[in-house]
């Protein structure tokens, strides 16, 4: 009897198993594998022999100062950018529960559109509007020939709104489908005793939506961390002089255009390894505050 | 390892003893492939395409009509993406064109992958082969095997907008110290153009700068190197070409600016003459060897070119090397020349057009003067696609970096990737 209990689960855990082991172990075992390989075009063509590195991808990479201003840069642009969606995806969230059914639906259509746009056709239209001499904004504000990407910061802000810009549809969905789950009355003895909107999203809303909270961060960190197209797209491949390289963008350079397929894995490795220590960290501190997820 | 050694051998006995071979150490379809079907060609999209597709339409017309039930299934592709193109058709035989047209300069590496097919035996069996010039066939050349047929040459040299420099009473430049005297003389009169245009991702517009100090690619933090590039440097700069919009202008972007009438001058190349005709320059400008630094001088300019190829994992090789050689064939290279401005690879072609059209000759004396290549090793094509160049141009144009700085930090990524 305890024997079939212990087996039951398994079985039925196998075809999520088998799914998993197929399209995330699988990848990852070979990300590893490249990334103490010699790999380069050579050796994908069978020109040349691979040839175990060890660790010597990752000291390489290590060594670089390049690496290191790269992942800097990244962390640093991921976190505005997390930060930002939450707070516009939250304020328009919050939004939405007040305002008509009209305003909402018009709010709402606007959200899922820009969500619907491609990353690709979403950052060339935000070219489009920036652009040097021909950009609706630059003519708008009289600046025609001030460029955007010249400077490392306006183009690094830039990218982000069209990033925040794309992503924030997302939150903003969820966190109203959240918010729309709170009892009424809860709310309404809030403001009863005096609390305004300000004081009841952070004392009802935050603490009840925390669960919600803690994915919509989780997939914000995550995606942001690994910002590739408009990176890619609107500072064509990394900004002047590679001012403006994400580790993704970074990544496929080393990897894709330079042919050091080994290297690339080495950066990969290293990039899922600290998104697993940022989402494990957490979701620990979640625990901590007495949230189960 | 032993397949290589062998065809390594077979490849250095076909060019030892010149000795046309029946042999092929392609690794593709030993009897040729099938003789009907689609043959995949992939060919460069470039600016102002339209003259090279109508040539090229007619090539495949004359192709189809000769070979019954064929038909040509062409794609242009982009220039800037064609690395992981050529590396996707390297890596999955199946979806592998037959023909391709790649650029001279990414011969070592394409080699290296062992993607490219020999075709020492096709071209010996070509009549018209026997008559490519020495240069064109060294080009195509790595290791002792021909991986190519050059398709057509390209220099490039400095165009100049005739009626500006009446107007301004100005002559063309005779030294690199001169031609950045003038460029600033134009600026500050006709404050709405840039003198010259240059940018920071043009690499062929600012290695012949560096050339004519007596500076190398693989010595680029020599001091005659570093003379050449803070000549180029100090041109974008608000008194010509302000890095605002010059320090990421790739060398197409400098084709537009001087077609469409915002540059005086421009270092472009032959190949060029379509683009800017198409444009306000067409008919109001003219074209001399870029000056080196002394007066009389020319400074060598970079051998540039495109050769056409067979992939090693073509379906149809026999198809493939009828339409390479048509297409490479003195008819439809005089065809590309009055369509492109190409500078045909084949003696007769290209005496044919030296006496019926003086726009060449700058272009044939910047030859004549000596040009340069990039270094024939695979690790150029990491350089080339990891920016290491303009990545340098950059940071000095935009004072992020010393010229100093900048060259030692390229020295250093290019002494690493020739050397690995």
């Amino acid at each position: 009897m305890t024997l079939r209990r212990g087996f039951t689960p398994l079985w039925l855990l196998l075809p999520a198993v088998v799914v998993l082991g197929g399209l995330f172990l699988y990848p990852m075992y070979q990300l590893g594998l490249l990334s103490v390989l010699d790999f380069t075009q050579a050796q994908v063509s069978g020109g040349q022999p691979t040839r175990f590195v060890g660790a010597e991808n990752y000291t390489r990479l290590t060594g670089d100062p390049r690496f290191w201003s790269v992942l800097g840069a990244t962390v640093v642009f991921a976190a505005a950018c997390v930060l930002a969606t939450l707070a516009v995806g939250a304020a328009l969230a919050v939004l939405l529960t007040r305002i008509g059914r009209v305003a909402r639906l018009t709010l709402s259509l606007a959200a899922m559109a820009a969500w619907a746009v491609p990353a690709v056709s979403g950052s060339t239209t935000w070219m489009f509007l920036f652009d040097t001499d021909l950009g609706f904004v630059n003519q708008l504000f009289g600046i025609e020939g001030y460029n955007w990407m010249y400077d490392r910061y306006t183009a690094f802000a830039l990218v982000g709104a069209a990033v925040v810009w794309a992503s924030f549809p997302f939150v903003m969905v969820t966190l109203y489908a959240g918010i729309e789950a709170i009892p009424k009355s809860v709310l309404e003895a809030a403001s009863l005793d005096g609390a305004g909107p300000w004081r009841s999203f952070w004392r009802i809303m935050v603490p009840m939506l925390r669960p919600v909270l803690a994915i919509v961060v989780i997939q914000s960190i995550i995606w942001d961390f690994k910002i590739f197209t408009q990176i890619y797209v609107m500072t064509r491949g990394g900004g002047l002089a590679g001012q403006n390289l994400t580790l993704n963008v970074y990544a496929y350079q080393q990897a894709f255009a330079s042919s050091e397929y080994g290297r690339g894995a080495a950066i990969g490795v290293v990039m899922m390894l600290i998104l697993l220590a940022v989402t494990l960290v957490y979701l620990r501190a979640l625990r901590r505050s007495g949230e189960q997820l | 390892m032993k397949k290589r050694l062998i065809v390594l051998a077979l490849a250095l006995g076909l060019s030892a003893c010149g000795a046309p071979s029946t042999s092929s150490s392609s690794g593709a379809a030993a009897d040729g492939g099938p003789r009907t079907g689609a043959l995949k060609v992939w060919l460069f999209d470039e600016p102002n395409r339209a003259p090279k597709e109508a040539v090229v339409k007619e090539a495949v017309a004359e192709f189809t009509a000769a070979h019954p039930d064929t038909t040509v299934d062409l794609q242009y592709i982009a220039v800037d993406t064609r690395s992981e193109r050529f590396k996707g058709a390297f890596n999955d035989p199946a979806s592998a064109p037959d023909v391709v047209e790649y650029g001279n300069t990414d011969l070592p590496e394409y080699a290296a992958a062992g993607g490219l097919a020999d075709l020492g035996a096709t071209v010996s069996g070509w009549a018209e082969g026997a008559d490519l010039s020495s240069s064109a066939r060294a080009s195509a050349t790595y290791e002792g095997t021909l991986l190519g047929v050059p398709w057509y040459v390209g220099v490039r040299a400095l165009y100049y907008r005739t009626d500006l420099f009446t107007e301004l009473g100005l002559k063309p430049p005779a030294t690199l110290a001169e031609l950045s005297t003038t460029a600033k003389t134009i600026r500050s009169r006709k404050p709405d153009l840039y003198g010259i245009a240059v940018g920071g991702k043009y690499t062929y517009g600012a290695m012949p700068f560096v050339w004519a100090n007596g500076g190398e690619l693989t010595a680029i933090n020599s001091a005659q190197s570093r003379t050449g590039l803070k000549a180029y440097t100090d041109l974008i700069a608000a008194d010509n070409c302000p890095p605002q919009n010059c320090a990421d202008l790739t060398g197409g972007k400098t084709v537009e600016l001087f077609a469409s009438g915002k540059a005086a001058m421009g270092i472009l190349g032959n190949f060029n003459r379509a683009a800017v005709d198409a444009g306000v320059a067409k008919g109001r400008y003219a074209v001399v060897p870029l000056p080196g630094v002394t007066a009389g001088s020319i400074a060598p300019a970079f051998a540039g070119g495109n050769n056409l190829g067979i992939m090693k994992n073509a379906q149809r090789p026999a198809l493939a090397a009828d339409f390479l050689t048509l297409l490479a064939s003195k008819k439809y290279q005089a065809k590309m020349y009055d369509a492109m401005g190409n500078l045909p690879t084949l003696k007769a072609a290209s005496a044919e057009i030296a006496a019926k059209d003086t726009f060449v000759k700058p272009f044939l004396d910047t030859i004549d003067a000596g040009t340069k290549f990039v270094p024939l090793d695979p690790g150029w094509g990491k350089i080339d696609s990891s920016a290491v160049l303009p990545t340098m141009i950059e940071k000095v144009a935009t004072g992020k970096a010393t010229v100093d700085q900048a060259t030692d930090e390229a020295a250093k990524q290019i002494d690493e990737a020739l050397t690995k």
